[in-house]
């Protein structure tokens, strides 16, 4: 950089340099003894002082977690809230060396196993012992008393009041509600530190709790409180208050939730209605369902292990993540694909006589004596196998792939929801990644007629009807109307929001939705029973087969359940201006959608279009329906 | 390697006697301070810091054989890698406590901004080593800040607003040993002045928090408030001769935040009393005045400044902490020096100090 002379030169230290070191000392022992004046200052002036009130340092920080938002639906019901609940936490640093003689009394005045209570005390020995461990939740009345009378004997144990998550119609809507519970150590750590929760919060786990849980969350609060030798709140000192989490207003109409729920009765299965217009969800039913009560007051370990080894999987939301092949309702899928890509001319049709010869198979009609001469109209209508077989093979596996992923098969809906499900729609290109093997024209058959690798989720199905129904705009899913603050202010309006379209022309639309209609309104539909008073309704049924793909159209319905048919019905009405769009399974149903799923789509529709209409006075009017023909 | 009998002769024993006293003492106190109860042998954190501490004395050994004056040579060498380890902590770092401040280089985690006090301190010897003497002005001062900006708002991102701010406040103190003439400091004080809402905005929450409380501590009696408030009670509350070794109650009921780090000093002082304090305090002071008499002594510009660029870094790190743990500065994260638990700090400290050593033996030597 330099010549070699200037940099030794430069290198001497000037006298200036010298001034500055002198100054340097100066300062630092200025600092030094400054330091020296405040340690005097805190550990001699006020020490004694200080050591008295750390002696007594008692002034602990106490979270005060924040009531979660409550939710209501369409209608202003509530759905979920919060009822105050009474908490047994337990300071093990206040119980000092009692801890044993503590546990079992209070196991004593509990009614409870003592090594229980003892082995969740252990539970969060990596706290620091001053922070209280919640040993039981939302305790009764007369443990209440029971420890408030006996504080004395209960060092360290004391009664906490908090907001407990309150479900006033149990499992109503349970899959769609979720639950919460307390955030897992897991959670915490993938969490990273930026987390708002500490151990022992409760946190959204399914459903809309979690979809939804920084919304109902709210923010904390803080106490700065002093406590007595034994643990006993003396004193707030200050606070810090806590806000409250959002309040979510659903789409869900409770009462129609409820229509469905008993419906569907105790069977299992899944219905879900959705508004075609934009995609809100009206009713989202599984079954079997689950209380989520019981895991707000926090579930015990044999419930939960019941819930976890029933062979039914009650925690399943089987309308998003059942996935079931759809039968006939997928027929309007393929019809859609027929008619749009003109398969078979203007006007296709087919002679059924029972059924068709295929390779070495014979694939049977359902209706062993054939339909006679069907065209695609009464082949819908009358769900005719044979037409579908004919018709799907010539529009081919990939052909039909196309038209259901159209309508949203074999994709996400895109529900705010956990885990949902695509359901499965296969190609040629799907069977040679999964299987190293080309598809066999054979299986077109199946797939033509929803059955084989076909499967679908109720969500979609439903989706599926909506989409159909306004002419094929595919919307997302969804439940939540409005997001307000805990002061009444609006903070979201979630907007309708299109996942896709169909892309189907009006002939096919008319082609279709008429068929459709026809499926219920007329006298050789297989959908009479979900006609509703005063409205037209449009549906489809389906009767799928659970266990064996192939060439048998035997119905399997006497055999053992887990071998039986699953019944499909899927529907939207009214049918020139759509306002809502249902499908409804039942697992297992012994019998056809006709007959099992269509009477229950009947009852919702009944409810909804009383409700918004008012009870129609007029006759159904049949024979106006049957000039389709 | 050719060792001069000159250098054996003139050793200099003071300075890792006084360092080794002072890691004493801190290691003895983050037993105190990590120790859980009923817990068998030396926990962790402890048995991390004697390694470390191994790793340190040969380091500062090594430090001393050859002629510190090929420090200044490579200076910049030194000080790119330092800064290049720096700006790669946001692609290979390890997060821990809300920042990202490590580089994992297997089973050891480095924290590159602690090297870069060390580096820094070196790279600015190395600069005002070769400016004239007397007199500089404005413009003598923009490479020695560019140099400190660089890393310091790499740091300040991770977010470690503790050590940026060490570093600005080791560059300014070298602007002034370095001979920047007084009213060229004020003036360049003055744009720092109106920046600071815009540096204000940049700041994390808990950061402008942690400045608001110190200017309020009732703002947040809850948050930080809550830790100032406790430290200085367990400060005060060793009273003369403290609580006595493991007997600290502010400590081992985990009243105190971050207690084997920034807080070690309360730990300390609660343990050890006002007599204790006054000893360590006494060390560092010792350790400081010594340097400036190694500083005094020697003839070479490079070696004075060096000697007071590492001076520096003790002096700002033990007036900051242990202001903070009082409660007379805000609270910033800033470690005590060779005391506070912490591997890369403590092995660069003591590069540090074997460095001045050098500097110390071979004054006489040319």
């Amino acid at each position: 950089m330099s010549p070699r002379g200037l940099q030794v030169l430069s290198r001497e230290v000037p006298p200036e340099l010298q001034v500055r070191m002198g100054v340097t000392a100066a300062v630092v022992l200025v600092a030094f003894g400054l330091l020296g004046i405040r340690l005097w200052y805190l550990q001699v002036d006020k020490g004694a002082e200080m050591r008295l009130m750390s002696e007594q340092n008692r002034i602990r920080l106490v979270r005060v977690p924040a009531a979660r938002g409550v939710v209501y639906d369409r209608h202003g019901e509530i759905l979920v809230d919060n009822r105050p609940s009474f908490d047994v936490v337990f300071v093990p640093e206040d119980a000092r060396r009692d801890r044993n003689q503590v546990l079992s009394t209070l196991a004593r005045y509990l009614g409870e196993e003592e090594p229980a209570l003892r082995q969740d005390a252990r539970a969060g020995s990596k706290r620091p012992p001053y922070q209280g461990i919640v040993l039981r939740r939302d305790l009764d009345w007369a443990g209440v008393v029971a420890l408030e009378t006996h504080q004395l004997d209960l060092p360290g144990i004391s009664l906490q009041v908090g907001p407990r998550r309150f479900y006033p119609y149990g499992p109503l809507a349970a899959h769609l509600l979720g639950y919460v519970g307390e955030v897992s150590q897991r959670e915490l750590e993938h969490a990273g530190d930026e987390t708002p929760y500490r151990s022992g919060d409760l946190v959204g786990k399914a459903g809309l709790e979690r979809a939804f849980d920084e919304e109902l969350r709210g923010e904390s609060g803080g106490e700065q409180v002093e406590v007595d030798a034994l643990g006993r709140r003396m004193r707030v000192i200050d606070h810090v208050p806590d806000v409250a989490g959002h309040t979510l207003w659903l789409t869900l109409d409770r009462d129609l939730q409820d229509v469905a729920e008993r419906a569907l009765g105790d069977r299992d299965g899944a219905i879900a209605a959705i508004d075609p217009r934009n995609g809100e969800i009206l009713v989202m039913v599984s079954k079997p369902a689950f209380d989520p009560n019981t895991f707000a007051r926090g579930i015990r370990r044999e419930e939960w292990r019941g819930l976890m080894q029933d062979p039914k999987h009650p925690l399943n939301n089987r309308a998003t993540q059942g996935q079931y092949p759809p039968g006939s309702t997928f027929k309007v899928a393929v019809a859609a694909g027929i008619a749009e890509e003109k398969i078979g001319g203007p006007n296709p049709g087919v002679h059924c006589s029972g059924g068709i010869p295929f390779g070495n198979h014979f694939f049977r009609c359902w209706k062993p004596g054939g339909h006679g001469g069907v065209d695609l109209h009464w082949a819908v209508v009358e769900s005719c196998d044979v037409f579908f077989y004919t018709y799907g093979q010539k529009l081919g596996v990939d052909g039909i792939a196309e038209y259901a992923r159209r309508l949203g098969l074999g994709l996400p809906t895109g529900v705010a929801l956990e885990n949902e499900k695509t359901g499965l729609i296969p190609d040629s290109e799907w069977k040679q990644r999964r299987f190293k093997q080309p598809w066999f024209p054979g299986e077109t058959l199946s797939v033509a007629i929803g059955q084989g690798y076909v499967t679908a989720t109720p969500l979609q199905m439903a989706n599926l009807a909506a989409t159909l129904a306004n002419g094929g705009t595919r919307y997302r899913p969804r439940y939540v109307k409005r997001i307000e603050a805990a002061d009444g202010s609006v903070r979201a309006v979630p907007e309708p929001e299109v996942m896709g379209e169909a892309r189907l022309g009006k002939a096919t639309l008319d082609k279709v939705r008429g068929a459709m209609r026809d499926v219920v309104m007329s006298e050789r539909g297989t959908g009479k029973k979900a006609r509703v008073l005063g409205t037209d309704v449009a549906g489809k049924t389906g009767t799928a087969q659970v266990v064996k793909l192939g060439e048998s159209r035997e119905r399997s319905n006497k055999g053992a359940l887990k071998t039986r048919d699953h019944a499909w019905f899927i529907a939207y009405a009214p049918v020139d201006e759509p306002e809502i769009a249902v499908a409804a399974i039942v697992e297992h149903a012994g019998g056809g959608g006709g007959a099992i799923a269509a009477p229950l789509v009947h009852d919702i529709l009944a409810h909804y279009f009383d409700r918004t209409q008012g009870p129609s006075p007029l006759p159904p009017t049949q024979e106006a329906h049957v000039d389709a023909d | 390697m050719r060792i001069d009998r000159r250098l054996i002769a003139h050793f200099e024993w003071q300075l890792p006697i006084l360092a080794l006293a002072i890691v004493g003492l801190g290691t003895v106190c983050v037993y105190s301070a990590s120790r859980e109860p009923g817990m068998e042998g030396l926990p962790p954190l402890v048995m991390r810091q004697l390694t470390w501490l191994a790793a340190g004395c040969v380091g500062m050994l090594l430090a001393v054989t050859f002629d510190y004056r090929r420090v200044d040579r490579s200076a910049w060498g030194i000080y790119a890698v330092v800064l290049l380890m720096i700006l790669a902590v946001p692609f290979v770092g390890r997060v821990a406590g809300g920042s990202r401040r490590w580089i994992g280089v297997g089973p050891v985690s480095i924290q590159p901004s602690e090297l870069m006090k060390v580096g820094l301190a070196l790279i600015l010897a190395h600069i005002f080593g070769r400016t004239r003497a007397v007199g500089l002005t404005l413009w003598d001062t923009v490479i020695p800040l560019v140099v400190m900006a660089v890393p310091a708002a790499a740091v300040l991102a991770q977010p470690d607003l503790g050590t940026a701010a060490l570093l600005g406040v080791l560059a300014v103190t070298m602007l002034a040993l370095g001979g920047v003439r007084l009213r060229w400091l004020l003036l360049l004080g003055s744009p720092g002045i109106l920046m600071a809402p815009i540096l204000w905005e940049r700041l994390k929450d808990y950061q402008q928090k942690r400045i608001l409380t110190f200017l309020n501590p009732d703002l947040d009696p809850l948050g930080s408030g809550y830790h100032v408030i406790q430290s200085k009670i367990a400060v005060g509350s060793g009273m003369i001769w403290g609580k006595g070794f493991l007997q600290g109650t502010q400590n081992h009921l985990d009243f105190l935040p971050e207690q084997h780090t920034d807080f070690i000093f309360s730990v300390f002082a609660e343990e050890w009393g006002f007599v204790g304090a006054c000893t360590l305090l006494g060390l560092y002071l010792m350790l400081l005045l010594r340097m400036v008499v190694i500083a005094a002594r020697t003839r070479d510009r490079f070696g004075v400044l060096l000697t007071l660029a590492i001076g520096a870094i003790f002096f700002w790190q033990v007036t900051v902490n242990v202001g903070m743990t009082t409660g007379v500065l805000p609270v910033v994260g800033v470690p005590l020096p060779l005391f506070s638990y912490g591997g890369s700090s403590l092995f660069s400290l003591l590069i540090g100090i074997g460095l001045v050593m050098n500097v110390s033996m071979r004054r006489n030597l040319f």
